[in-house]
């Protein structure tokens, strides 16, 4: 991140290396215009003054290929790099693939590793939890109180909160899917908010078409986003993809977190999204969580991307 | 593509290049009652279109670091997770044509053409 001088990077360097490389630029969103806030350091020097929470994503606990032969242990040093902060955030977020293979040992170990963040964890599905047979797993761990295949809302610091499902019934040739029942479910939910209150929609599978040729995006994604439209400030949390993406439409922030397991390329730079194997000492630049943070009255959040090294 | 044997490489390889010889090749193999293979690599079918005579097994292998699930359009057939060198085999009787995908990655299809023995 050295290239990026404290007089304004131009938008495109900071993009391309929140993409790229995935290290530490600090993101406001003020009126929607993307602004680069300083490096982690200055950041964390900052107080906390809002509300702060946490995204994880991509555990894939059971897997233990080349690309990472580990992924418990990188889940472990996830969590105490969490634990390590020096404001306790208030919650975390995971948005999917907890497990690599829906194995009830593999949830186990999940649960027992982030358990020792103590903090309140509130998940989404990705389609590696629901490979047993009828998805029970993970709803008797996951989805209670939830609605359909395990959306559901909540409220905290001022902020509403949408988890959505968007790796069931999934079509031959089509993307992720919410369904007509979720969006259904969404416009109730959101039907008699003020468009003053700030939303965050997370879901494994990005709600916006980062690369179809991979099935990296939500066929219906569009129809929740028209749903949202009205409200000034929505940020989209997402996983999937094993890497940091950030894009900005009008009133609305996409982001993209690391996994904790294992990178995937970048689109199109190889001949298949499968997992990467870098360097092993390269690994932990690419594995990470990111930390957000809302400060009332001010309706932005400030997206940090923390790699597990470097 | 590493556990792949060799054979099939070039086979794969020249169903992408050459649909139609491959089918044939494929044909004969079939009438001799043994399974025909379809390869997952890189997250495709390989061969991504398949000929087969009525009565032929087709056997999915995933070669892949990543599981895949083989399930037909139509719901005539589904396979479990398919984990790194998992296979799950069908037996298709009727001619037609048979649409199908991964279940985990919709953007992976592909077809079986049955035909009449």
């Amino acid at each position: 991140m050295r290239d990026i001088g404290d007089d304004g990077p131009n938008r495109r360097k900071v993009l391309e290396c929140m993409t790229w490389v995935g290290t530490g630029v600090l993101w406001t969103i003020a009126g929607g215009v993307p602004r680069s806030g300083g490096l982690i350091g200055e950041a964390m020097a900052q107080p906390a003054r809002g509300l702060s929470f946490l995204q994880i994503s991509d555990s894939h606990i059971g897997f233990e290929k080349p690309a990472n032969p580990n992924a418990r242990g990188t889940l472990e040093e996830a969590v105490a790099k969490i634990n390590a902060m020096p404001v306790k955030p208030a919650f975390m977020l995971h948005t999917g693939d907890i497990s690599h293979l829906s194995k009830p040992a593999e949830f186990d170990d999940a649960d027992r590793i982030i358990a020792q963040s103590r903090l309140d964890v509130h998940y989404v599905p990705g389609e590696h939890d629901f490979l047993d047979e009828e998805r029970k797993l993970y709803h008797e761990r996951y989805g209670r109180g939830t609605q359909g295949a395990g959306w559901y809302s909540f409220d905290a610091g001022g902020v509403h909160f949408i988890g959505l499902v968007n790796v069931v019934d999934l079509k031959a040739g089509g993307l992720g899917n919410l369904g007509a029942d979720q969006l259904a479910w969404l416009a109730a939910d959101v039907k008699s908010r003020s468009a003053s209150t700030p939303i965050v929609v997370f879901a494994h599978i990005p709600l916006w078409t980062v690369y179809p040729e991979w099935g990296w995006g939500t066929e219906d994604g569009g129809r929740a986003l028209e749903l949202l439209k009205r409200f000034g400030s929505v940020t989209v949390l997402n996983g999937h993809i094993h890497q940091v993406m950030q894009k900005v439409e009008g009133n609305v922030a996409f982001h993209t977190a690391l996994s904790t397991a294992f990178p995937q390329p970048a689109p199109g730079t190889a001949p298949s999204p499968g997992p990467v194997k870098v360097p092993d000492d390269k690994l932990r630049s690419v594995l990470g969580v990111a930390s957000i943070d809302f400060v009332q009255g001010k309706e932005r959040l400030a997206i940090i991307d923390k790699p597990l090294q470097g | 593509m590493r556990k792949m044997p060799r054979r099939f490489v070039l086979a794969a390889t020249l169903g992408a290049a050459c649909a139609l010889p491959l089918a044939a090749l494929i044909e004969l193999a079939g009438a001799q009652d043994a399974p025909v293979a379809v390869a997952i690599d890189n997250f495709t079918f390989n061969p991504q279109t398949l000929s087969v005579k009525a009565g032929t097994t087709v056997r999915w292998t995933n070669n892949d670091d990543i599981p895949h699930a083989v399930a037909a359009v139509n719901k005539q057939f589904r396979s479990k997770t398919l984990d790194t060198d998992d296979s799950y085999a069908f037996t298709f009787t009727t001619p037609g044509r048979y649409e199908y995908f991964c279940s985990l990655h919709p953007h992976m299809t592909g077809s079986i053409v049955v035909e009449a023995p």
